[in-house]
C-alpha cells in the first residue's frame, strides 16, 4: 500500500525510516553471505572427523529435501564437543580430561575482571578528564593512545621481565592488571566523549542544590552514560576475550585462556590441525561473548551515538 | 563547574594527620630504604608496595581536602597505564640504546647504533624497507576496504525493517571470533587441495587453483580475511551515526526537492564524518600492527612480512631484543607523526565547520 507521502515522492531516503519484508530479503541474503565463513566453522564442529578434510569440501549437515547433492552433505555428530573436555591424549591410553573446563573459567574470570576493573578504573578517569581538566590535559589523553601504537611484542619482553622479578608471571593478578591497562586507552577516549556530550545545565542545578561531587557523579552523570558503559564493555570483551599474545607469554599452566589452550590442542601432537577440534572450541568459546552482544546490542547502538557524534 | 583548588594552609611537617602527604612521603622512603638493605628482595618489596599505598593514600586525602578533583579521579587510571605500560615502554626505549640479546645476559651502551642498524646497513636493512613498504601497503587496502564494506553494510542495516537485529549480530559475528580461529579456518578455505575457494575456481576453470601462490593472491587473501574480519566494527560505528540522523532533516529536505545526493552529502554524511574519523584513526593503529594473519595464513611466505611481523621475527625468534625495540621506536614515531597529523586535520576541519 502506497501512502500519500509516497505518491509524492516524499519517501525517506535514509535515516531510520521503515522498510518491509523485501528489505529483509536482500538484507538476509547479504548478511547470510557475510557470516558464511562463520557458519563453516560451526559446521565443521558437527562433521565426523573423517569427514573434515574431504574432496569435495561437505557444506551442509542436511540436503535441504534433495536440494544439496550428496557428494556435498555430512552427518552431524555431536562427538566433537566431548572431545573438547576429554580425548585421548596419547594414543593407546584412554581418554583423560583435557582441562579445557578450568581454560573456559580462566577466560571467562580474566576477561570479565579486566574489563571491569577498566571500566571503572576509566569512567573515573574520563569524568576526570572530561569535567575537572589538568594542565596538559589533551597531551595525558595523546600519551594514553601512545600507549596502545607499538606491536605488542615489544612491550612484552619488559613486561615479562618486570613480572619475573616481582613473581607476578603465571598468576591471575598479572594477567588481569594487564588486561585493564590494556582496555583504560580505549575505555577513557569512550568515555570521556560520552561525558562531553552530557549538558551541564542539571549537574549546577544539583549543585546549586547542595549536592555533594560525588552525588553529581552518582546520581546525574552515570545513569546518562549507562548505553555508552555497555557499548565499552562489549568492545572491551571481545578484544580481551581474544586476546593472545600477552596470554600466550604470561599465563601460567593453571592460569592459560581458551585462545592459548585452543592454539596448543590444535597444533599438538604434529598430526597437522585438528578441524573438528579446533571448530568446536571455537564454536563454544563464541556462544558467551555472542550471547553477551545480542543482549546489549540496543545499548550498543545507542551507546555509540550518544558517545561520539557531536551536535 | 567548580574545579578552583582550594588553597588551604598546609599542615606543620611532623604533624601526624591523614593528609600530610610530606610526613607520609618521608616516613615511606626511610622505611623503603631501611627494608630494602635489611630484609631478602621479596619481603622488602611488599614493605616499598605498602609504603606507596599510604604515600598514595595521603595525597588521595589531601586532593580530596583540597577539591583537587581532577588529579583525584585521573591517578588510578595514569598509575596501572604507568606500571603496564608507560614504564614497559620506556624500558624498551631505553633497551633500544644498548645492545642486549634475552638469551644472554650481557648489556652494553651503543647509543644509536641499533637505529642506524636497523635502518641502513647490518640487519638486512632491505627487508625493512620492503616490510615497511608491505605494512603501508596493508595498512591502505585493508583499512580502505575496512571503510568501504563497513559502510555499505551500515547503508543497508540504516532502516528499521523485520528481524533487523537477528540479521545484524549475524554480521557482528566474525569480529567475536578468535584470530587464531578465523586465521586457521581461511587458510583452510584457501586450501589449494580441500579448500572450497580451490574447488569452485577448478570446476570453473578446469585447472588447479592456488590463492597463496602469488604475492597478489596472497596480500588479497590477507587484506580479505583482515577487511572481513574488522568491516563490522565499521560497520557498527557508521551506523550509529546513521541511526541519530533526525528524521525531520529528512522531510524537510523532501519538501525542498533535495535531490538525494545532495541529502547525503549535506545531511547525513556531517553526521557520521565524526565516527568514520574515528573508525579510521583506530583501524590504521592497528592495522599498522598487522602480525597474526600474515604469520598464521603463509608464515611470512611470497614477500608479504610486514615490520609487525619483521620485528617479532628479530626480537623473538632472533633475540635480538634491542634491534627489534629499535625497530619498532621507528615504527612508533611514525604512527604518532600520521596520528597528529590526522587529528590535526580532523580539529581543524571541526573548527572550519
Amino acid at each position: 500500500m502506497t501512502t500519500l507521502a509516497e505518491k509524492f515522492g516524499l519517501r525517506k531516503a535514509s535515516g531510520v525510516g521503515e522498510a518491509g519484508w523485501g528489505h529483509t530479503l536482500i538484507v538476509a541474503l547479504v548478511s547470510l553471505i557475510y557470516f558464511l565463513p562463520v557458519l563453516m566453522i560451526i559446521f565443521t564442529a558437527f562433521k565426523p572427523s573423517a569427514q573434515a578434510l574431504s574432496v569435495p569440501p561437505t557444506l551442509s549437515p542436511t540436503s535441504l529435501f534433495g536440494l544439496i547433492p550428496d557428494q556435498f552433505v555430512f552427518t552431524p555428530t555431536l562427538e566433537n564437543f566431548g572431545q573438547v573436555f576429554n580425548r585421548v591424549m596419547v594414543s593407546g591410553n584412554a581418554a583423560e580430561p583435557t582441562g579445557f573446563d578450568v581454560f573456559f573459567f580462566n577466560s571467562f574470570f580474566i576477561s570479565s575482571v579486566s574489563v571491569l576493573l577498566a571500566l571503572v578504573i576509566g569512567t573515573l578517569a574520563s569524568y576526570g578528564f572530561s569535567r575537572y581538566p589538568l594542565k596538559g590535559n589533551d597531551t595525558y589523553l595523546f600519551i594514553i593512545l601512545t600507549t596502545r601504537m607499538l606491536p605488542a611484542i615489544v612491550v612484552i619482553i619488559p613486561i615479562i621481565l618486570m613480572f619475573r622479578t616481582v613473581g607476578l608471571s603465571g598468576s591471575y593478578v598479572g594477567i588481569i592488571m594487564l588486561y585493564t591497562a590494556f582496555n583504560l586507552a580505549f575505555t577513557i577516549w569512550m568515555m570521556k566523549s560520552f561525558f562531553d556530550e552530557l549538558s551541564y545545565d542539571v549537574e549546577d542545578a544539583a549543585r546549586i542544590d547542595g549536592s555533594s561531587e560525588i552525588k553529581v557523579f552518582l546520581k546525574i552523570c552515570l545513569p546518562q552514560v549507562v548505553a555508552g558503559l555497555a557499548a565499552t564493555f562489549v568492545f572491551g570483551l571481545i578484544l580481551t576475550w581474544n586476546e593472545f599474545l600477552f596470554a600466550l607469554l604470561l599465563t601460567g599452566v593453571d592460569t592459560r585462556t581458551v585462545p592459548v589452550a585452543m592454539n596448543q590442542a590444535v597444533s599438538s601432537g604434529g598430526r597437522g590441525t585438528d578441524w573438528t577440534l579446533l571448530a568446536s572450541i571455537e564454536t563454544l568459546f563464541l556462544i558467551p561473548v555472542f550471547l553477551v552482544t545480542f543482549f546489549l546490542q540496543d545499548h550498543l547502538l545507542r551507546g555509540v551515538t550518544f558517545g561520539t557524534v557531536k551536535r | 563547574m567548580t574545579t578552583t583548588a582550594q588553597f588551604l594552609p598546609a599542615p606543620p611537617l611532623l604533624s601526624p594527620v591523614a593528609h600530610n602527604w610530606k610526613l607520609a612521603l618521608l616516613a615511606g622512603l626511610v622505611v623503603s630504604v631501611i627494608a630494602i638493605v635489611l630484609f631478602p628482595a621479596r619481603l622488602s618489596l611488599s614493605v616499598v608496595g605498602a609504603m606507596a599505598a599510604l604515600v598514595a593514600a595521603a595525597f588521595a586525602v589531601n586532593a580530596y581536602r583540597r577539591r583537587y578533583y581532577g588529579g583525584l579521579l585521573v591517578a588510578p587510571a595514569i598509575a596501572v597505564l604507568f606500571v603496564m605500560n608507560i614504564f614497559p615502554l620506556l624500558w624498551s626505549l631505553g633497551l633500544s640504546f644498548f645492545a642486549y640479546q634475552s638469551n644472554n645476559q650481557s648489556i652494553r651502551f651503543v647509543g644509536l647504533n641499533n637505529y642506524i642498524k636497523v635502518l641502513t646497513n647490518d640487519i638486512a636493512a632491505p627487508a625493512n624497507w620492503d616490510a615497511l613498504i608491505n605494512t603501508g601497503m596493508f595498512v591502505v587496502f585493508t583499512v580502505a576496504l575496512q571503510m568501504i564494506t563497513g559502510f555499505l553494510l551500515a547503508m543497508l542495516f540504516a532502516k528499521q525493517f523485520p528481524l533487523r537485529k537477528y540479521l545484524l549480530i549475524l554480521v557482528l559475528t566474525p569480529m567475536m571470533l578468535s584470530v587464531v580461529a578465523s586465521g586457521v579456518f581461511f587458510s583452510y578455505y584457501y586450501d589449494p587441495t580441500f579448500g572450497i575457494l580451490s574447488y569452485v575456481m577448478g570446476e570453473i576453470t578446469g585447472n588447479q587453483f592456488i590463492l597463496m601462490d602469488s604475492k597478489v593472491g596472497a596480500v588479497a587473501g590477507i587484506v580479505f580475511t583482515d577487511a572481513w574480519m574488522w568491516a563490522p566494527f565499521v560497520m557498527l560505528l557508521v551506523l550509529a551515526g546513521l541511526v541519530s540522523v533526525p528524521k525531520y532533516l529528512y522531510e524537510a529536505a523532501a519538501i525542498d526537492r533535495v535531490s538525494k545526493a545532495r541529502q547525503f552529502w549535506t545531511i547525513t554524511f556531517p553526521y557520521i564524518r565524526g565516527l568514520l574519523m574515528l573508525a579510521l584513526l583506530f583501524r590504521t593503529i592497528e592495522a599498522f600492527k598487522l602480525y597474526d594473519l600474515v604469520y598464521i595464513l603463509i608464515r611470512g611466505g611470497q614477500d608479504t612480512k610486514t615490520i609487525a611481523y619483521l620485528i617479532t621475527e628479530i626480537a623473538n625468534e632472533q633475540n635480538k631484543t634491542s634491534e627489534g625495540a629499535a625497530l619498532s621506536y621507528v615504527i612508533l614515531f611514525m604512527v604518532i607523526v600520521l596520528t597528529n597529523l590526522y587529528l590535526y586535520l580532523a580539529n581543524r576541519r571541526n573548527q572550519g565547520a
